[in-house]
């Protein structure tokens, strides 16, 4: 450390800095050097596959003469977009997913910023050990939560449904109207303290002082945190919505999982189900139309909800 | 303690605050807790007893059965695992950090432009890529290899973002120019001077990769046919969907979920401080 400061003090002195400051940096071939090992394969591995979606989707595959001619692929400009909008299978996708997200997200966000407001009060006791037992599921992957979920879903297995069965409730967890809201449960377990660290992260980088007013006030605890802190984190309440929408919309290993256990789940649950299906039975040029409407989807309402809230807070 | 009623009520909210933590306290650990016990028992023990409580222990039989099982594929699957997500996050992590620091600390022209597009790279759902992926490598004859993971699994452009941010604010400009006027070159200033002042973001950086690839289902299961290149996931996912015709696997698949999980829940608890920096610098912007 002593050997960087004095060479430190001898940059600030030496006039010779200065003219590397005002002129210098690196030569142009350095500079592609650090930016080309990401940035190559970030070219290879996002922008062509990205390309390629949107040229394979305004493809389309005709036959010459009937049923049996040659097949060949041509140009069909919006034709495959059609398809997807008449496809019913994908509205009721979209539908199902929709109705999941408008419930499990602000549902995983109001229990994720309650456990954030709490562990900032001075309410708690064990709070680093609440923290971190919030946060370990997310270091359990979407398949093994799914996996471990759907024993505690299973009649005969679960433990819960025992209990249940106990005081006379019978639950179906993979029955056709619950089976939804279980998959719904896992992404709740799943992510709920990975939000909830990153609003206790903003909470933390509040500063002291500007509670201290409120509670010459008298103030209390449930006022200061709905009051005070909660307008003062709205940024990153923000961005853990975009990140469930974006997250929402993807969703895949979980209703796989439980796929495996339940007949309630069909191969197209998801919109991401419907596009892996439709690839699996060769038709590409479709199954990319459906992927780019659900990443246009995505971008939609990720940039609406930004907008939106940013109006609001006069932003 | 001059205002007893105010004390009272703190009494009362103190103790719903805990009982509140308590229950989600249980809600977050049951699922992993019934694991732990599910993988104690014997197969015949996971139906026939209380899916909470210890029966017979025989952990260490359904150990040897797991790593023995088709040839001890789950080794197998488990050094696949180290390979993608720790190897894929580590190589990911350095290209990042070179990106994220050229980014930050060099003026060319076409900067911002650069970091606009790999900043749009973040909001692009990743398993939008996984099937135009998917063909791509299919003609190049990279499919069902090791690559057709790992490669994709490398590029984050989240992680140049953070590096970006941790490159401002951890290395100051005068260090690299003091640097530079001893006649060091960019690479040897890049690693032997900002490398180490970035060493606790480039742990975070890493953490966010190594979960993403972790938790990456969809390409691994999309790219490959061949068992010996599964991830873990991809392989509990598989012997999962056979537990129907053969029941045996059942205990298999709960031991194997535990055994994949515990190391990661072990990192993340040493390193939970790396998580913290991490996720305030990204909900900075």
């Amino acid at each position: 450390m002593t050997d960087i400061a004095t060479r430190a003090s001898r940059v600030v002195a030496s006039p010779g800095g200065r003219r590397r400051l005002n002129g210098g940096g690196p030569r142009a071939g350095t500079i592609v050097a650090f930016v080309i090992p990401f940035f190559l394969p970030f070219v290879l591995f996002y922008l062509v596959p990205v390309g390629y979606a949107l040229w394979q989707s305004v493809r389309v595959v005709r036959r010459t003469g009937g049923q049996y001619g040659t097949s060949y692929t041509t140009f069909g400009g919006f034709e495959q977009y059609g398809k997807v909008f008449q496809n019913d299978e994908f509205w009721s996708s979209v539908g199902r997913i929709g109705l999941f997200g408008i419930v499990q997200v602000p549902v995983m966000l109001f229990v994720a910023l309650t456990i954030a407001l709490l562990l900032d009060t001075p309410l708690l006791r064990l709070k680093s050990v609440f923290r971190i037992t919030a946060f370990m599921p997310y270091a359990v992957p979407g398949v093994i939560a799914a996996i471990m979920w759907s024993y505690l879903y299973s009649p005969q297995l679960s433990p819960v449904v025992d209990l249940l069965n106990g005081i006379g409730l019978h639950p179906d967890f993979l029955g056709p109207g619950a089976v939804l809201w279980s998959a719904a449960n896992i992404s709740t377990w799943l992510w709920t303290g990975y939000n909830m660290l990153i609003m206790f992260s903003a909470l933390q980088s509040i500063p002291q002082e500007l509670y201290e007013a409120a509670k010459l006030d008298g103030a209390s605890n449930w006022t200061i945190a709905w009051q005070i802190k909660v307008p003062i984190i709205a940024p990153s309440i923000v961005l853990t919505t975009v990140f469930s929408i974006i997250g929402t919309l993807q969703l895949y290993a979980e209703p796989a999982v439980l796929r495996q256990i339940s007949s309630n789940i069909s191969s197209t649950f998801t919109p991401n189900m419907l596009a892996y299906a439709v690839a699996s039975g060769n038709n590409y040029q479709q199954a990319a139309a459906i992927s780019v409407v659900i990443a246009v989807i995505t971008f939609v309402l990720s940039f609406g909800f930004m907008r939106l809230t940013s109006k609001r807070a006069g932003l | 303690m001059s205002n007893p009623s105010i004390n009272r009520e703190s009494q009362v909210s103190r103790t719903a605050a805990m009982a509140l933590m308590l229950l989600l306290a249980i809600y977050f650990l049951l699922p992993i807790y019934f694991l732990i016990v599910a993988a104690t028992k014997p197969q015949g023990d996971l139906a026939a007893t209380n899916g909470l409580t210890f029966s017979h222990f025989n952990l260490f039989e359904n150990l040897r059965v797991l790593f023995t099982r088709s040839d001890g594929i789950f080794g197998r699957w488990a050094l696949n695992t180290v390979i993608y997500a720790v190897l894929g996050a580590a190589v990911g992590t350095l290209i990042s950090a070179l990106c994220g620091y050229a980014l930050a600390k060099f003026r060319f022209r076409g900067r911002e432009f650069l970091f606009s597009v790999i900043l749009g790279g973040v909001l692009v759902p990743t398993t939008a890529l996984a099937l135009p992926l998917f063909l791509l490598f299919s003609a190049t004859g990279i499919v069902n290899t090791y690559f057709a993971v790992f490669l994709p699994s490398i590029v984050s452009p989240f992680g140049v973002y953070l590096a970006r941010i941790f490159a401002n604010a951890a290395v100051p400009q005068e260090l690299l120019e003091s640097a530079r006027l001893d006649g060091a070159g960019e690479f040897r200033t890049f690693f032997s001077v900002a490398f180490k002042l970035m060493t606790p973001s480039l742990v975070t950086i890493f953490l966010f990769q190594f979960v993403a690839i972790w938790n990456n289902f969809f390409l691994p299961m999309v790219m490959l046919q061949k068992e010996s290149l599964f991830p873990i996931t991809l392989g509990l996912y598989e012997w999962n969907g056979q537990t129907a015709r053969a029941p045996l696997l059942q205990e298999s698949v709960i031991t194997g979920s535990l055994v994949s999980i515990v190391p990661v829940i072990i990192l993340f608890i040493l390193l939970q401080r790396f998580w913290r920096t991490g996720l305030a610098a990204g909900s900075l912007k």
